[in-house]
């Protein structure tokens, strides 16, 4: 699964950076957006059960954390993307 | 003393518009970063798509909504980004961009929304399951679909409203699939033509869709959702009991919405169980007021009435704030909505009816299914918890389940799985769901940085 871009897509380019490698985005993506338009899913899950990837997009679920390099976990549906945003989707120890 | 509105869709907006026009500026409070609530969400700044594109059918109402409130913006305190995490006596907490505040208010109309209603399948914490809810977001907010070929799996409205949306956008849409059987709906077409237009539109997505071919299937029972790390095949039973499988690579599922009602529990608003839409929804009397004084509800997250609804309760609570400050009420604009709320609600009660909640399937999951998708807990292990409290303790109930469990105990505090959970607990002590209880909400509603929890 990938996010398929349906609409909206002559918005300018921004990059950001994804487990260490730049990739692509949109200006007006959501981290969630940004994230799963190039690589399928958001997470690990802490307890072995396999990746995550979101699921309610709506700030409810809480299944979207990522970490970001000096914000912090933040919820990936809910928290804009800025150029230059370094990402880790790597297990976070709470 | 200020009046605090807590979410800026439907009925927080109607309810600003009446308090503004009585002279009051209330405080309006959102955790989203533009008004509009879930049903209106406004697309980000650059994006150029039209309301007609967004919102269908209903884009007059999305634009009166969002033109409403645009106006209101000079004459209210809007707080956009702001949790509203906590209600104590005659104070909500908020946090903002990190930075935590305590608001006191006189009278709080809570219009906090509602999500979607799951049933948990094998398979379905893998990427590329998401709501239905979420799935509309993607696109409305985002102009992006949740995969290339899309499954939609559940019941309701927006079972066929969504799939619809996303065919009309040029996504794949490669079957709907439909856990109430046709004859269940028509068994409703009476109280549904009550709906008049929403009834119509109803029935126009079902016939777009067969129009174009798409693979609608009803009474289907899922099987499983699968793939190795992203979904790849969705599975169900039909009704005359034969199975089959499409390759996909996302799946939107939704079973119907509930309340997001935890501040209304904080705040100590008894709920009760609606049989016909089979939610614990707060108690409130026809004007959105409750037994806790200085607290009102209005829309969805009071009970489901839908977006239309919302707007009046939304209206209607601000009026019945405005009694509670001494002021004078304009007779005959209450009696309008009262009118409109009474009408709505026999529609409704059909709508909940022709689509009702599949609590057996819930209640049948298999024991390896994961039910709690924070803490990774299996329906098995929910029903080895019950029958241990069988022989040991009774009465049980959902919130010893999850002390014993932790299902519901994670970071979306059961939103998730929690009506599910509650099936699975009644079956296993072989009682209906509403004897096993709800969850209660704890604060903080949703998870907060801890640093300004303290300061605060």
């Amino acid at each position: 699964m990938r996010l398929q871009r349906l609409a909206e897509t002559d918005r300018a380019a921004v990059s950001f950076v994804l487990d260490g490698t730049p990739v692509a985005a949109l200006e007006g993506d959501s981290l969630l957006t940004a994230i799963l338009a190039h690589d399928g899913y958001l997470r690990v899950s802490e307890f072995g059960d396999g990746l995550r990837a979101g699921f309610c997009l709506m700030g409810a679920c809480q299944d979207c954390w990522v970490n970001v390099e000096g914000g912090g976990r933040v919820r990936a549906c809910t928290t804009p993307l800025t150029g230059g945003m370094r990402v880790s989707r790597r297990i976070v120890q709470p | 003393m200020s009046i605090l509105i807590i979410g800026a869709g439907p009925a927080g907006t109607r309810a600003a518009e009446v308090l503004v026009s009585a002279g009051l500026r209330p405080i309006v409070i959102d955790e989203a970063p533009e008004n509009g609530g879930r049903i209106y969400q406004r697309q980000p700044a650059g994006f150029r798509r039209d309301p007609r594109t967004l919102y269908g059918f209903e884009a007059a109402k999305a634009r009166a909504i969002h033109d409403v409130f645009d106006q209101l913006r000079p004459s209210i305190d809007f707080r956009p980004r702001t949790l509203a995490w906590n209600l104590r006596q005659g104070v909500i907490d908020t946090i903002c961009d990190g930075k935590a505040s305590a608001v006191p208010f006189a009278q709080t109309i809570l219009c906090t929304g509602a999500m979607d209603r799951a049933v948990p399948l094998p398979g379905w914490t893998l990427p590329g399951v998401f709501t239905l809810g979420g799935s509309q977001i993607a696109l409305k907010a985002q102009g992006c679909a949740i995969g290339a070929k899309v499954a939609f799996l559940g019941t309701g409205p927006l079972l066929y409203l969504v799939a619809y949306q996303y065919a009309r956008a040029g996504a794949q849409v490669t079957a709907v699939l439909d856990t109430t059987p046709f004859a269940v709906k028509a068994a409703q077409a009476f109280g549904l033509m009550r709906g008049g237009a929403t009834f119509a539109k109803g029935l126009y997505y079902i016939a777009w869709l067969r129009a174009r071919g798409i693979r609608i299937a009803e009474g289907v029972t899922p099987l499983a959702i699968e793939g190795s790390d992203r979904v790849e095949l969705v599975s169900w039973r039909d009704a005359r009991g034969t199975n089959h499988e499409a390759a996909v690579d996302a799946v939107a599922i939704g079973f119907g919405l509930k309340p997001e009602a935890q501040l209304a529990d904080l705040a100590g608003v008894p709920f009760d169980f609606d049989p016909v839409q089979h939610n614990w929804v707060p108690r409130k009397d026809p004007s959105g007021r409750t037994s806790v004084g200085g607290v009102f509800l209005a829309g969805d997250g009071g009970g489901i009435r839908g977006a239309d609804l919302a707007e009046a309760a939304g209206a209607r609570a601000a009026w019945a704030v405005l009694a509670a400050r001494g002021l004078a009420a304009d007779a005959r604009a209450v009696a309008r909505l009262d009118a409109t709320l009474a009408a709505g609600a026999s529609f409704r009660a059909a709508l909940e009816r022709a689509f009702p909640f599949p609590a057996k399937l819930a209640a049948d999951m298999a024991d390896e299914t994961i039910l709690c998708r924070c803490e990774v807990i299996t329906a098995g292990e929910l029903r080895a918890a019950a029958n241990e409290a069988l022989a040991t303790l009774s009465p049980s109930e959902v919130n010893r389940a999850k002390a014993l469990t932790r299902v519901g105990m994670g970071r979306c505090q059961g939103r998730v799985c929690g009506a599910a959970a509650a099936e699975v607990l009644a079956a296993a002590l072989s009682c209906p769901a509403e004897q096993v209880g709800r969850l209660r909400g704890q604060p903080p509603v949703k998870p907060i940085p801890i640093l300004p929890a303290e300061a605060a």
